[in-house]
């Protein structure tokens, strides 16, 4: 979605090929999420299906150009002017992975949240010793390396300050006598195929 | 080991407030080293202990057992005389309530540990100004601390840590009363001076403030659980662009 319309938004500068444009996405995002050629291809593909992009020349390399078409400007001009929604539909590991360890008997939660914050903290200090060697950015590549770089230190701050918060939550449960693991429920409704002796005997 | 460059060490350092039935465990055998050039953070909940190890580094209350070494100096071996001219000369304390002097104005309240230290005041005046300016406080130098803010006042005790250039450098919540701006000035601040071949220790709950320190070490009820440390190279980014 994001790589459909970044790529799309590039070529609303200008014709590009394959390759070229792969790089100019690199460099636009500090190469924080290369994209293979395939992607770039399928991508294309799609883009030209739809009627936003169209074949262009063909240069003396033998490079394949495509241009962007009106439908696509107009495309470039509705993502630019309209927030990104996120969707629950990705789904988010780390909080599915705590959610189902609080349910679970022998499991020491304290320990999970803690190994996961050690992580999350070294990711933090990574990312800010990167950032701290570019306090002020010297070209358009540089600063959109920062944009990245800020927002990938502000979402692991999310995450450290999610974790604390959740290990109070849990202190206090744990304190009020909830926090207890589920154990099985044998009792929800049964789906799909009945089994053989439950249909003999009904 | 071979200590020379380890500005502190602590070696199984406990300290217990009051005693029998009502005593609290405020620190539980905790091994720490900090060494030239290195900046420690500390996280843990509030009551995990954070402003007692700091305390207890500052060599501010003995510790109930285990031994602080500063320096290569043993505290508990050193005359109460001893203790407070090492920390006149090598220890800057940023306390978590600032701590300022309420009848000195903000410059005096920045050379006070220079002049305690034998330094004139006319001596003392020119690294005193040239740490305000850091802070960006150069313009309140006459100002007490009733007429500051919360977050100046802030920047004035930080601005008395540094001064003079002493070696380790024990921070308490350093940027809690900051914004986000302000709080990145001190802290480039604390991690030039440690970069320049100081030591210190940030205490903080702020993630991202923590995360301009060396190691983060994690308190809980007293004890070190885990550590993390900072890798040289980053495996996260292909690097800054030309
Ligand atoms: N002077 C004191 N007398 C008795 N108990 C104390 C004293 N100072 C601290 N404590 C207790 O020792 C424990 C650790 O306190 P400390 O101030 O070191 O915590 P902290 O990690 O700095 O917390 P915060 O994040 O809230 O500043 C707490 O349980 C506290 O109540
Ligand atoms: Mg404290």
């Amino acid at each position: 979605m994001s790589v459909r319309q970044s790529l799309l938004a590039i070529l609303n500068q200008g014709p590009c090929y394959g390759y070229q444009l792969r790089a100019e996405f690199d460099r636009r995002t500090g190469s924080t999420w290369p994209l293979n050629v395939g992607q770039i291809y399928n991508t294309l593909d799609r883009l030209e299906r739809d009627g936003l992009v169209q074949k262009a020349d063909i240069d003396a390399d033998g490079q394949n150009y495509v241009e962007i078409t009106d439908a696509g400007r107009a495309e470039v001009a509705d993502w630019l002017g309209s927030p990104v929604v996120r969707t629950m539909a990705t789904r988010d590991e780390l909080a599915i992975k705590l959610a189902i360890a609080v349910t679970l008997p022998g499991v020491d939660i304290a320990q999970v949240i803690q190994v996961q914050r050690t992580a999350t903290m070294r990711t933090l200090q990574e990312l800010t010793r990167a950032k701290n060697a570019t306090a002020d950015p010297e070209s358009s590549e540089q600063l959109a390396w920062l944009l990245v770089i800020d927002s990938l230190i502000f979402a692991a701050e999310a995450e450290a300050r999610w974790l604390d918060h959740s290990e109070h939550r849990l202190a206090r449960a744990r304190a009020a006598g909830l926090a207890a693991p589920l154990p099985l429920n044998t009792a929800v409704p049964k789906r799909g195929r009945p089994a053989k002796t439950a249909a003999a005997s009904a | 080991m071979t200590g020379s460059d380890i500005l502190l060490q602590l070696d199984g350092v406990s300290m217990q407030y009051g005693c029998g039935e009502t005593a609290i465990t405020a620190l539980a055998g905790v091994d720490l080293s900090v060494r030239c050039g290195e900046l420690v953070a500390v996280m843990g909940a509030s009551g995990s202990g954070k402003s007692t190890l700091l305390t207890v580094a500052g060599g501010l209350t003995p510790p109930t057992a285990g031994e602080v070494i500063v320096e290569g100096h043993w505290l508990s071996q050193l005359s109460a005389r001893e203790l407070a001219t090492l920390r006149r000369r090598s220890l800057g304390f940023v306390f978590q309530d600032f701590n300022l002097i309420p009848s000195l104005t903000a410059l005096e309240n920045v050379s006070l540990p220079l002049e305690l230290d034998g330094w004139t005041s006319k001596r003392a005046h020119r690294p005193a100004v040239d740490a305000l300016n850091i802070v960006e406080l150069g313009d309140r130098a006459q100002h007490f601390p009733s007429d500051l803010s919360g977050g100046q006042q802030q920047r004035v005790a930080i601005a008395r840590a540094v001064v003079g250039g002493r070696s380790l450098i024990l921070a308490d919540e350093p940027t809690g009363a900051l914004d986000s701006t302000t709080g990145e000035l001190v802290l480039r601040m604390l991690r030039s001076r440690v970069d320049a071949g100081a030591g210190g220790i940030l205490v903080t709950h702020d993630a991202r403030h923590a995360a301009w320190a060396d190691r983060i070490v994690f308190l809980r009820d007293g004890r070190i659980v885990d550590e993390s440390r900072a890798s040289a190279v980053t495996s996260l980014l292909s690097g800054l662009p030309a």
